[in-house]
């Protein structure tokens, strides 16, 4: 068995890897579950099945896949184009710091724009943040997957320094957190369990998956990504292409930093997401780089977290088993995608 | 008298990839001493048989004789330790490794750079082929490189050295050194298997030829006793279609006009243009000649814009100084260009054709792309349109641009810029790795263009195609560009002389 | 005097881990190959080390499951970017992302345990003189041997070396275990000698340190020395900061090492003559051998 190349990216497999990985990644799953000693099956069931029986967990499905779908869609564009940003997770605790500023320095400003200018503000700080390592490559050639990594660690100490320090909220008996947000500063609910966060994520990868396919700007990104000789003989910058994907990415990440805590988290406090910004990076890659995509793969991925609670407390498997999961996803994903471009021949080395 | 053995025989070499039969029955014998010439057209299967001899291949069926005994060459090392040598076409070279290093890694045994440096001290005067074994290769010109390939065949003491377009980098009079080298290795019992299509150097050196079309040996012959044409003709197995001219009296008005054009490039290993001053006029098609790397694709980014010039009046279209406009404002008014890499430069390998008619059309065609959309279905209508007026031949109705041929694919990027019927035309290397029909097809619109009153201006290492073509010829070398003068009043030689320099401004004078 | 001997111990200390991981990523890139997963190899080193270390109660076993541990993650890495062609960079996210994930449920009875420490000769454990021994034979191997030779041309032009005869994918596929072995014990270090205990996500970015190091040295493996040391240095100035008690706050002390990294990738990518000359012109670009 060896691989060779295909004379052309096979259509069928580019639509078929996604669902093999899911496979795949589900009998690994059983087989792990059955190497605890659990039963596999209906290890999986209450994994994978149980939370879309309940509307409360179906809803909570959905509340977790905004911020997803809205990092994954913007990760995916700037993948499209070789622009890796890894640093989602800052660039959302950047935007949720600044989001915050307004609730916590202006507590009692009450107007209908006060909402409106905390999401504008956490894609404010979600862009500063991912201006930095974009200026970094274009100035420096300093590559922007490292930059954007370390500033995740140095955004959430900030973040650690303020709630400790001077945005702790006096009457929270020391605890790390700011003072809670008001009902103004909250985002509106359209049913008892999902927020308007769920629909604005939503509009936000049709929006770019429009971008990528109909567009000239999605024309750039794709032919950056595919060569940058080819780029620059169609006109493009690399250099704008680069600061464009960072910008959005990061502003999309902030954006969603700024739905959590005014809706999920309500206040500011260390940690206020779960690993978002890296799981959406499993996103992108899952939803094969197209924003539309990344809203089936935000699904699958928030199903993967309320699985893994669900599998706690069903089974005392530890919540670990969710990252576990997400991971060996990711693996199988990059492994099938190969099947793409390649395909696998009997025979003798030719 | 003994019968001499042969040193190679292959016999009933088949070789097939997928449903491709590269080789089809091919059978060859190579003498001890002899020059053997290997003709084809490009996608012949020439380096397929090559690859097999040299190890780095396996053939289907069929059977390899060497020295009158069966073998089987399993890989390159095996070829070597045999006494096979193989200068490849696109160097098997390490840039950033020095000369010494880069011979180290194709000799077995002892690993110890200064001895081995001192050998290729030696062996390179015995043959005259200097090369110093510390230097980086990435700061080597694309002649020394040649020579550090030879070398490292040599210092193993070949029976066999096989060249693979040995000639195509090379001045006329670097030709002639290498030719001479040749000449003594076959002298001193080094058989010889040169891979060429250039017909006239085969009949000069060569004294045994076999031809191969579409996989398959059509004839053995003896170069001396043939003509040029008929070579040509065993080759393409049709006449050549030569291209039709009919000769300007009188040149048009000045379309395009390099002045003074001088940019420094930023790369390492990049060439700086100096004072680069040239005019085309409406009607006729000047041709740049010179050896690859001395400054053809910088002046060409210069041209095109994707590097912008430092004073706006060192190039002017139509009158319109523009050195400082980007590419698609120079498209805008009036400009084309077809880049010499046709993958990854003039079309984005991945993509589909349909997508890459984008690429070069989204400024100044309003069709395909307004107000910052683009409209698929009208570049899927434009690429029918270039599809059917160039004969570009494709399997699927939109494949990528990476499943096309060499031919087909620069008949598509020809005519993408040919179907806007620009007012100048540039082009670098225009049929570079193209079969003979297609390159006969684009030397024609390339003339037919140029009569119909645009200024086209090529750049080319091919000077068959460059005599054929061109009205006026410079040469560049270095950075620098002699001056234009009529084809008619150039010879061969005159023009190897200028590659080689001769007009170079003398940079610390004596 | 004293004082001064204990700072060099916790530099040491600091900067071992780093090397470790820094001088294994060299050789990897030298061949062509970018593999983003230290940071997973790395913790995949460590809950082994950790693991090994306890249930046997010898600190040796725990850095030989150290090493498993990395070579483990780093044999997924070969087989999905050598053999099944993956993206690199995709895939050295996914191998940081997976090992995070499996350390975290395997270390998951490790958590508050006591650990095994690597027996010391005064302060000096002996991964220490190890580590600055393997400088010199990562040097000799890559700068004066053909197996080296061989591995930078691979790294050089993958093409070249096919052309000439030499197995790509199993020079690389070789390189990349020896850089996850290394990974491993990296983490083995931080769970036997720097903080001997199990902590889920106790690499906490060094991996990626370690990979910014690697172009910081511009793959030469004495700057690999002297930047593992540099950076060593930083990360205990926070620990001399706060026992100094200046005010300053925790929080940005504990920010420098990862501030610091960038600094360094902006003046070293900045400097144009000095990378490219040592940059693998192939690092990153998957080898499909052509026909």
């Amino acid at each position: 068995m060896r691989l060779e190349k295909r004379a052309e990216r096979s259509v069928k497999m580019a639509i078929a890897s996604p669902f093999i990985a899911l496979a795949l990644t589900v009998v690994s799953a059983a087989l792990i579950f059955a190497m605890r000693g659990d039963n596999p099956f209906y290890a999986l069931y209450v994994y994978f099945i149980e939370p879309l029986t309940a509307l409360w967990t179906v809803e909570q499905v959905l509340v977790k896949a905004a911020p997803l779908v809205l990092i994954g869609a913007g990760l995916a564009v700037a993948y499209r184009a070789n622009v890796w940003n890894i640093g989602a997770e800052g660039q959302l605790t950047a935007g949720a710091i600044c989001a915050g500023a307004i609730p916590i320095l202006f507590p009692t400003w009450q107007s209908p724009l006060t909402l409106l200018s905390m999401l504008v503000m956490g894609i404010v700080g979600g862009m500063a943040w991912g201006a930095i390592p974009a200026y970094l490559r274009n100035r420096f050639h300093a590559n922007e997957i490292l930059t954007s990594l370390m500033l995740v660690y140095v955004v959430q100490l900030f973040l650690d320094w303020l709630v400790r320090g001077p945005w702790r909220d006096p009457q929270g008996f020391n605890f790390p957190k700011s003072i809670t947000f008001s009902d103004w500063q909250l985002l509106p609910y359209l049913t008892s369990g999902i927020h308007a966060g769920v629909i604005i994520s939503l509009l936000v990868a049709l929006a770019l998956g429009f971008v990528m396919t109909r567009t000239l700007k999605g024309f750039e990104i794709t032919v950056t990504g595919h060569s940058l000789r080819a780029a620059r003989f169609s006109g493009f910058s690399e250099k704008h292409t680069v600061m464009f994907c960072m910008l959005l990415s990061g502003g999309l990440a902030g954006l969603a930093g700024a739905i959590e805590i005014s809706s999920v988290v309500g206040q500011l406090q260390p940690q206020i997401s779960p690993g978002y910004g890296f799981a959406a990076i499993i996103v992108a890659f899952l939803g094969r780089l197209n924003p539309i995509g990344a809203i089936f793969a935000g699904l699958l991925l928030a199903l993967s977290y309320i699985g893994g609670e669900a599998v706690q407390t069903a089974l005392q498997i530890p919540d670990k088993i969710t990252r576990v999961i997400q991971g060996i996803l990711l693996f199988y994903v990059l492994a099938c995608d190969t099947l793409i471009l390649y395909r696998f021949t009997s025979g003798a080395k030719a | 008298m003994t019968a001499i053995v042969p040193q190679l025989e292959a016999r009933n070499i088949v070789k097939i990839f997928g449903t491709l039969k590269a080789n089809d029955d091919v059978s060859l014998t190579v003498m001890p001493g002899e020059i053997h010439a290997f003709l084809g057209e490009n996608g012949a299967g020439k380096s397929t048989l090559v690859k097999m001899i040299y190890g780095a291949l396996q053939p289907t069926s069929g059977q390899f004789i060497w020295d009158g005994k069966d073998i089987t060459v399993r890989n390159p090392a095996e070829a070597r330790k045999l006494g096979i040598g193989m200068v490849f076409q696109h160097f098997s070279l390490f840039e950033a490794l020095t000369v010494a290093e880069n011979i180290a890694l194709a000799i077995d045994g002892a690993f110890d750079l200064a001895a081995l440096a001192k050998r290729i001290r030696q062996v390179s005067a015995d043959y005259g082929l200097p090369v110093d074994p510390d230097a980086v290769v990435g700061d080597l010109s694309v002649g020394e490189r040649q020579r550090i390939e030879i070398l490292r065949c040599l210092l193993q003491n070949p029976k066999l050295l096989i060249m693979d377009e040995p000639t195509s980098v090379l001045t006329p009079q670097e030709a002639d050194q290498l030719f001479v080298v040749l000449k003594r290795l076959a002298s001193e019992g080094c058989a010889v298997l040169y891979i060429s299509h250039r017909l006239e150097e085969v009949k000069g050196l060569c004294s045994a030829a076999t031809i191969l079309r579409h996989g398959k040996v059509v004839a053995s012959v003896d170069p001396r006793t043939e003509t040029a044409a008929s070579l040509a003709r065993l080759m393409v197995g049709a006449e050549v279609h030569s291209v039709k001219h009919t000769d300007t009296t009188q040149r048009g008005r000045e379309r395009l006009i390099l002045k003074n054009l001088s940019h420094v490039g930023d790369g390492a290993f990049s060439v700086s243009l100096k004072n680069i001053s040239l005019s085309i006029a409406a009607g006729e098609v000047v041709a740049i000649a010179g050896v690859a790397g001395n400054g053809q694709g910088e002046l060409f980014d210069a041209l095109s814009g994707e590097e912008i010039l430092k004073d706006p009046a060192m190039l002017v279209a139509d009158g319109v100084p523009i050195g400082w406009r980007g590419i698609n404002a120079r498209r805008k008014a009036g400009m084309a260009f077809v880049a010499e890499e046709r993958l990854g430069h003039g079309a984005v390998p991945n993509l589909a054709l349909s997508t890459n008619m984008v690429l070069t059309r989204h400024a100044d065609d309003t069709e395909i792309s307004k107000r910052g959309l683009v409209n698929n279905a009208k570049a899927i209508l434009a690429k029918e349109r270039i599809v059917k007026n160039y004969d570009v031949r494709k399997g699927k109705a939109d494949p990528e641009a990476r499943a096309l041929s060499g031919g087909n694919l620069q008949k598509f990027v020809m005519g993408r810029e040919l179907d806007r019927n620009p007012g100048i035309l540039i082009v670098n290397q225009p049929t570079w790795g193209v079969d003979a029909g297609a390159t006969a097809a684009i030397r024609q619109a390339l003339v037919d263009l140029s009569r119909a009153g645009s200024a086209v201006l090529i750049i080319s290492q091919d000077l068959d195609e460059i005599f054929e073509v061109a009205d006026r010829i410079a040469v560049i070398s270095r950075g620098q560009l002699s001056e234009a003068k009529p084809a008619s009043t150039l010879t061969r030689e005159a023009i190897g002389l200028l590659m080689a320099g001769a007009h170079e401004e003398a940079s610390h004078a004596a | 005097m004293e004082i001064f001997l204990t700072l060099l111990t916790i530099v040491m200390t600091a900067a071992t881990p780093l090397l470790l991981a820094a001088l294994g990523e060299t050789v990897t890139e030298r061949s062509g190959v970018l593999n983003l997963g230290v940071e997973g190899m790395m913790i995949m080193g460590a809950v082994g080390g950790f693991g090994g270390a306890y249930l046997s109660g010898n600190p040796w076993v725990g850095v030989f499951f150290s090493i498993v541990g990395g070579m483990f993650m780093a044999l997924l890495f070969g087989i999905l970017t050598l053999q099944l062609l993956a993206n690199q960079v995709a895939t050295g996210l996914a191998l940081t992302l997976l090992g995070l994930g499996l350390s975290a449920l395997l270390g998951e009875s490790f958590v508050g345990q006591p650990g095994v420490k690597l027996p010391t000769v005064s302060g000096i454990d002996p991964l220490i003189p190890f580590s600055i021994i393997m400088v010199g034979v990562v040097s000799w191997l890559l700068f004066r041997s053909k197996a080296g030779l061989i591995i930078r041309a691979v790294g050089n032009s993958h093409a070249s070396a096919h052309a000439l005869g030499y197995n790509v994918i199993a020079v690389r596929f070789c390189c990349v275990l020896f850089g996850g072995a290394m990974s491993g014990l990296a983490g083995g270090y931080l769970s036997l000698v720097y903080t001997p205990q199990w902590v889920e996500n106790m690499s906490a970015g060094k991996g990626w340190i370690a990979l910014a190091l690697v172009v910081f040295a511009s793959w030469l493996p004495l700057r690999v020395l002297a930047g593992a040391y540099l950076f060593g240095t930083i990360s205990i100035l926070s620990f001399v900061f706060q026992a100094m008690s200046l005010g300053i706050p925790s929080q940005l002390l504990s920010s420098l090492p990862y501030i610091g990294t960038i600094l360094a990738l902006v003046v070293i990518s900045g400097n144009k003559a000095l990378t490219r000359r040592n940059t693998p012109a192939s690092l990153g670009q998957p080898f499909v051998p052509d026909r």
